[in-house]
């Protein structure tokens, strides 16, 4: 039937060649303001961990916590997170609060949000952030399909009181709490959620308007019963998708969408002379690290992999191919993330030729082909890792150098399968600012690397179970210097995102720590 | 048409197998996934199923105009349905424009052989045709869309004709100078031949041989090419659909065959499919009413 349906559109429009149209037009005179998106893979937040999606459901959802313009976790829905061993949490919400619907947003609205979210069952890209909880097993076994649908950590004491026990001391568990991933749903979601992802009805600022286009737009309203902590000063904001970065750049200069995250960084110069103001860097969370595959012999020695990270002149290459807009890196975390140690990694990633010529000779150097391993998700990696090849033929005399360029679809596959034929291209985008979300994929078996990072994990579960936050960035920095003295990968450079806006919009609050990279609630439109 | 279905589905559908790659793994990007989740997602795309097995569930499925999910958990027909209709509007307006446009050149630069619009058709074509699509395409956008702002920059919001006119008239203008050379050359080709001589010596009126006798004739090989180039249109327009931000078919495939997502690269190709099946058939028949020699046989 479907088929016959689809025949008789595609004939009509054809024939026709008239339908649809008209409509559309931002002429209308609300105070409503656009921000450009590419299509989000999903809208509910258990599921979504795209950067698109979360953007939408930064506007839709509040969560527990939320994170201060410093990357601290401050109360947003919750009252109160109290907990005296770092285990057991007990969280009291908000009176008064609701869905758009109506709703009250209770301690079971997120005892339901965080069971379906962690339940393989339902297979949901953010299980995982809640994998401290206790029972979170329970609904991942290793065979088949889980037994139980609610996790016994979770207990509901009553409608504004949830106490959440874990199963080991996690101290960044307000963290976890701050995540977009954690936002509460309503019973009204569950009994139909495919319908309910077209038409999400979540607790934050901004309600929907319809429901969501496909490949089109988003738009958002004000919701007009919101009691919560960043009320909304526009009358709504709408997501125009965009399939590629060039056309939403274009719109932008056009006049025709207000917010634009995703400036390419080979139009910065040029954004920053036609923008001026309304250009602001926002530095991100995002890094990228040169890393090594452990488990072939040849890569054995760290002085070889030191040699190789003192011979790429990482400045050189940011100027090169970003315009100088990324920031080379001696540190395996982001700047923003509190804890942060400009000079953590020292010399070993300081750009030595001389030394690093000599560190080679003594590793032995390198015998063979060095085959330099990225995907093809981007034009930039190939340009960079050309730049890095021929700094280590230049800087430490291997001639046969070798590109693997691998399709995207079987890049990651390849890396964690331990395939790797040599250096390549590793990447991490920030969950959520603690070193820990930076350190555990570097120590946590398996890695990726096969680097045997059990003492380093240790290190790590000490910080997790610290009292005190001061306590636990001691541990965290402890584990960061034994990865960066092992080498098992070494850092290049942070990203650095270009947030344009039109002249249309004000209050423009940019924040590294929000995924639309400016605070939505604040923006006005003029 | 059923066999040519099954045997292209079945092609496509082992080309997507075989590229490289775990759709499951691009799924979870550079998180952790847990393996009970990474069960769940195999078996609910039935990647856990031999080929063979997962093919006939895919075309079980097709029997009942169910067209499968995407890796997203769209249903792949809302997909097909939303993106057809953006690329066809932007393939039938491309069309148009050739056809009338290309002719009417064509038809001109003929009748005046050696004259100096057809030294301006011939040099005009060339042109287009050496200049890459893109290239065209990014600078008619700055200039008629951002500059003088003429047309939308980007986008379907301002809806049909206008939104898609500037992105149809970029796609049509490769064919374009193909159908203005072929008609030309082939007008000029006909007016040389002896039905045509025959015609005048007959003392027809030289509108009427025209119209009649040379054109009718010299259209056969112009008819063939738009035939063809309507289903070339719709699978060509990728480019401008990403420059001009439309969300056709042409951006759908090209997101699904980089995350290996099966069931959407096979729907929109078999649609692909099925339209130059159809064109072919409206060809064919064309050639009958314009040709009678053909009709007879």
């Amino acid at each position: 039937m479907k088929v016959k349906g689809m025949l008789v559109g595609i004939v009509a429009v054809a024939m026709a060649a008239s339908a649809c149209g008209g409509g559309g037009g931002s002429g209308n005179k609300s105070k409503v303001f656009t921000y450009a998106i590419t299509e989000p893979e999903h809208l509910i937040p258990g599921n979504t961990n795209d950067a698109q999606g979360l953007t939408v459901d930064s506007a839709l959802f509040d969560t527990l916590m939320t994170l201060d313009p410093s990357g601290k976790p401050v109360m947003e829905d919750a009252a109160s997170v109290d907990t005296t061993d770092q285990k057991v949490w007990t969280i009291k919400i908000k009176p008064g609060l609701t869905f758009h619907n109506g709703e009250p947003v209770t301690a079971q609205s997120y005892a339901d949000a965080w069971n379906a979210t962690a339940n393989s069952a339902n297979a949901w890209g953010n299980g995982y952030y809640l994998g401290s909880i206790e029972g979170y097993a329970d609904l991942n076994p290793d065979k088949g399909k889980p037994k139980v649908d609610k996790m016994k950590g979770l207990k509901v004491v009553d409608p504004q009181t949830l106490q959440v026990t874990l199963s080991q001391p996690f101290s960044q568990f307000p963290y976890v709490l701050s995540f977009i991933g954690t936002a509460p749903m309503p019973k009204a979601a569950f009994t139909d959620l495919k319908a309910y992802e077209q038409k999400p009805i979540g607790n934050g600022p901004f309600m929907i308007d319809g429901s969501w286009e496909h490949n089109k737009q988003i738009k958002l309203k004000k919701f007009a019963g919101y009691k919560g902590t960043r009320p909304a000063k526009s009358d709504g904001v709408t997501f125009k998708e965009y399939a590629g970065r060039d056309a939403a750049y274009t719109d932008l200069r056009a006049g025709k969408v207000d917010f634009d995250n995703q400036i390419p960084a080979a139009k910065a110069p040029e954004a920053k002379r036609l923008l001026g103001d309304r250009l602001i860097t926002v530095p991100s969370g995002t890094m990228d690290f040169l890393e090594f595959p452990l488990y072939d012999p040849a890569f054995k020695n760290p002085d070889l992999r030191k040699a190789i990270s003192m011979a790429i002149d990482r400045q050189a290459i940011v100027n090169a191919v970003y315009n100088g807009t990324f920031k080379p890196m001696a540190s395996l975390l982001a700047p923003i993330v509190p804890g942060y140690r400009a000079n953590a990694c020292g010399e070993a990633c300081t750009y030595n030729p001389q030394q690093a010529k000599q560190l080679f000779d003594k590793a032995g150097g390198y015998k063979g082909t060095l085959h330099l391993v990225f995907s093809n998700a981007d034009a930039t990696y190939e340009q960079w890792m050309t730049d890095v090849a021929n700094q280590l033929k230049q800087n430490l005399g291997i001639t046969d150098i070798k590109f693997d360029k691998v399709q995207v679809s079987d890049y990651l596959t390849k890396l964690s399968d331990h395939k790797a034929a040599g250096p390549y291209r590793s990447n991490w985008t920030m969950d959520y600012p603690s070193p820990e979300d930076y350190l555990t994929p570097r120590c946590a078996k398996p890695t990726r690397s096969g680097y045997d990072g059990a003492a380093c994990e240790a290190l790590i579960m000490k910080g997790n179970a610290a009292k005190t936050p001061q306590e636990g960035q001691q541990y965290y920095q402890q584990a960061e210097d034994m990865v960066l003295k092992d080498m098992p990968i070494t850092p290049l450079w942070n990203w650095q995102d270009q947030l344009g806006s039109s002249s249309h919009v004000g209050d423009i609050h940019a924040d590294p720590y929000v995924y639309p990279l400016v605070h939505l609630d604040q923006v006005t439109v003029k | 048409m059923v066999p040519v279905l099954i045997g292209t589905t079945l092609l496509i559908y082992l080309a997507v197998f075989a590229l490289p790659g775990d759709p499951i793994r691009v799924l979870g990007g550079d998180k952790p996934m847990s393996p009970a989740v990474y069960q769940a997602l195999r078996h609910h795309y039935h990647l856990d199923d031999p080929l063979i097995v997962q093919y006939g569930k895919y075309l079980w499925g097709l029997v009942r105009g169910d067209f499968g999910e995407t890796l997203n958990g769209q249903p792949v027909g809302d997909v097909l349905t939303g993106g057809w209709t953006v690329t066809v509007q932007l393939a039938v307006t491309a069309w148009v424009f050739e056809l009338v446009v290309g002719i009417a050149l064509g038809v001109w630069a003929g009748l005046r052989k050696g004259g100096v619009i057809d030294t301006l058709v011939l040099s005009g074509t060339t042109l287009v045709i050496a200049i890459p699509g893109f290239v065209l395409a990014y600078s008619a956008q700055l200039l008629f869309g951002l500059k003088l702002g003429w047309f939308p920059t980007a986008g379907t919001d301002d809806g049909w004709p206008y939104s898609y006119l500037l992105p149809g008239i970029l796609l049509g203008s490769l064919s374009l100078a193909y159908i203005a050379r072929l008609t030309r050359t082939s007008l000029v080709e006909n007016g040389r031949s002896d039905y045509v001589r025959t015609a005048v010596a007959k003392g027809l009126s030289r509108r009427r041989v025209l119209v009649r006798h040379t054109l009718r004739n010299s259209l056969i090989p112009v008819v063939t090419y738009l035939g063809v180039d309507l289903g070339n249109l719709m699978a060509g327009a990728i480019i401008i659909e990403g420059i001009f931000n439309l969300p056709g078919i042409g951006q759908q495939i090209w997101l699904a065959i980089q995350v290996k997502d099966g069931p959407t690269v096979v729907g929109i190709s078999t649609f692909l499919v099925l339209i130059y099946l159809l064109a072919n058939l409206v060809v064919d028949f064309l050639y009958g009413v314009l040709d009678p020699r053909i009709r007879h046989d």
